[in-house]
């Protein structure tokens, strides 16, 4: 079991190990919404809130259900079944809410259900063995990392927009390279402190 | 018992989950009343919101052509959304070209009712109904087509234009099933309403319009098409159908016969061998009362030994090319399967017929 405080662990998630940029998961959602900062931060948002709430209820049922009745092998299928839902109820949520976030999101709302972020963000939890503290810490920070790593993406291709790029380069590749520096930019931050 | 307990405990998440659902559905997707107004005030309603728009319209009795049911694969129901549809969704734009975008053109069952919605719908459109009907007489045409009469009950009179069609509603396991069927009776027969059917291996609705007895009773929306047949009685129409697409052609014919005795039609219908032949008889009958029509069956398979043929042969296309005179002004509408349509099409082309002259109605 892991010493680190909750509050630490937030932090690190957030800069050390950034799920997107350290662990790159969730690249898909990543490269495909990031045209835009208003897109980025509405789904980086909701990306952030789903993974908090899911790290919170995997951790529920993995602990006071899964575990005691020794079904550690139904991990994977029950914690898909808890985020799929989960992603509707957001959905719903969101469409009910802001239905101009709901367009601006469009197919990739539901699609936070395959972001594999999601998935991992749960796994590391059972994996690095968290108390449910450091597990919603965890949650937190590796949402807002994630939702930071896509909103500086969209600033840059923002910015990019108005860059000379050459012609085999122009969209998904160089979007590609740009994640490659950003990663190795937060690589600096590495050692700061450790949560693995 | 690891694996009972392993079903159990994933059954009971799934379960406690999907009430959870269930539970947020309830009070989140309420949308209260909203308002849909239809052709700039001509017919405002007041619906619940949270549905899609066409099954809106059709719960107040306006039926767009659907063929799919709702399901966003046919197409069929674009309609004006002048204002409250939202943007254009992913699913629509397969079927939407730019030019139909730009006019807010949507498909009806994607559009979700959100807030007050302003849309346009053709005053067509707006004449359909929805039919009850039952079955007066069923008769066999061939070994596999049947002809169905239905005398209409509910409301008890259609008006349709020559070439339109029907959409018969057809149960199915589920949901019922709509497919679309031309008119053959004539257009003043307007209490009557025939069915030329070919039965369709593993096909629902034809399946179910051939197991049909009489007395029975259907459900149909109608009318629906685009056809127009041209008012001028100098311009000549050519029929021209292949299989069992007979039906708008008989419509044309007989409405044109009531209405001008003397103008010139020609009718080309192409079947495989002697036992598709049906109608042509009562076509020569008409031909002998009127002189300016001309019918001409062709087949397309060799004959047996023991049959006897007096008229064409060989696939439909060659006998209009040889009848035929180029350069006349002329309409046509063509029934048939994709192929004979794209053969016709060229023949009618090298005879000098504008594209907007042709009309037709392929079985794909």
């Amino acid at each position: 079991m892991s010493e680190t405080s909750a509050l630490v662990i937030l932090i690190a998630a957030i800069l050390t190990n950034n799920i997107l940029l350290t662990n790159f998961l969730g690249m898909c959602s990543f490269i495909a919404c990031s045209g835009q900062i208003r897109t980025a931060l509405g789904l980086g948002t909701a990306v952030t809130f789903v993974m908090t709430m899911t790290t919170m209820l995997n951790y529920i049922i993995y602990y006071f259900v899964l575990v005691p009745y020794g079904l550690e092998h139904l991990t994977y299928i029950v914690f898909i079944a808890v985020i799929a839902a989960f992603v509707q109820f957001v959905e719903m949520f969101v469409e009910r809410f802001s239905p101009k976030l709901y367009f601006a999101l469009g197919i990739f709302l539901p699609l936070i259900t395959v972001n594999c972020a999601i998935l991992g963000a749960s796994l590391f939890m059972i994996i690095r063995e968290y108390n449910f503290f450091q597990s919603v810490g965890f949650g937190i920070g590796a949402g807002l990392g994630w939702a930071l790593a896509i909103v500086l993406m969209a600033g840059l291709r923002q910015k990019m927009r108005y860059s000379n790029v050459p012609q085999p380069f122009e969209g998904i590749p160089i979007a590609m390279i740009v994640t490659c520096v950003l990663a190795m930019a937060f690589m600096g931050f590495a050692g700061m402190v450790a949560i693995q | 018992m690891i694996y009972v307990l392993s079903v159990f405990a994933f059954s009971s998440v799934t379960v406690g989950l999907s009430a959870l659902l269930i539970i947020a559905e309830r009070y989140l997707v309420t949308y209260g009343v909203c308002k849909l107004d239809i052709n700039a005030g001509e017919k405002p309603l007041e619906v619940d919101g949270g549905q899609n728009l066409l099954s809106a319209l059709y719960a107040n009795e306006i039926f767009i052509p659907s063929a799919c049911g709702g399901k966003g694969t046919c197409g069929h129901c674009k309609i004006v959304v002048n204002a409250g549809g939202g943007p254009v969704l992913p699913t629509e734009l397969p079927y939407l070209s730019r030019k139909e975008i730009r006019s807010n053109v949507r498909l009806a069952c994607q559009v979700k009712i959100r807030e007050d919605i302003y849309v346009h719908i053709p005053e067509e459109l707006l004449n359909i109904k929805m039919y009850t009907s039952t079955v007066e007489r069923v008769r066999d045409l061939t070994y596999d087509i049947k002809e169905i009469r239905l005398r209409l009950e509910d409301p008890e009179e259609i008006t349709h234009r020559p070439g339109q069609y029907v959409q018969i509603q057809a149960p199915a396991p589920g949901e019922p099933v709509f497919r679309a069927y031309s008119i053959s009776s004539p257009v003043y027969e307007p209490n009557i309403v025939d069915l030329i059917v070919r039965l369709v291996p593993g096909g629902i609705a034809s399946t179910y319009l051939h197991n049909l007895n009489t007395n029975d009773t259907v459900h149909f929306t109608g009318p629906f098409g685009e056809f127009r047949l041209n008012e001028d009685p100098s311009v000549e129409v050519v029929c021209v159908g292949g299989g069992c697409g007979m039906a708008p052609m008989r419509n044309i014919i007989y409405s044109i016969y009531d209405k001008w005795p003397e103008r010139c039609c020609r009718l080309f219908f192409g079947c495989r061998s002697t036992r598709d032949i049906f109608y042509l008889d009562e076509f020569e009958k008409l031909s002998e009362e009127h002189q300016n029509f001309q019918v001409v069956y062709a087949l397309s398979d060799e004959l047996e030994p023991d049959e006897t043929w007096e008229g064409e042969t060989g696939f439909i296309h060659l006998s209009v090319d040889k009848y035929l005179e180029p350069d006349i002004k002329r309409q046509a509408f063509l029934c048939g399967p994709p192929l004979m349509i794209e053969a016709v099409m060229r023949v009618l082309a090298e005879k000098g017929m504008k594209p907007d002259d042709i009309f037709f109605d392929d079985f794909s």
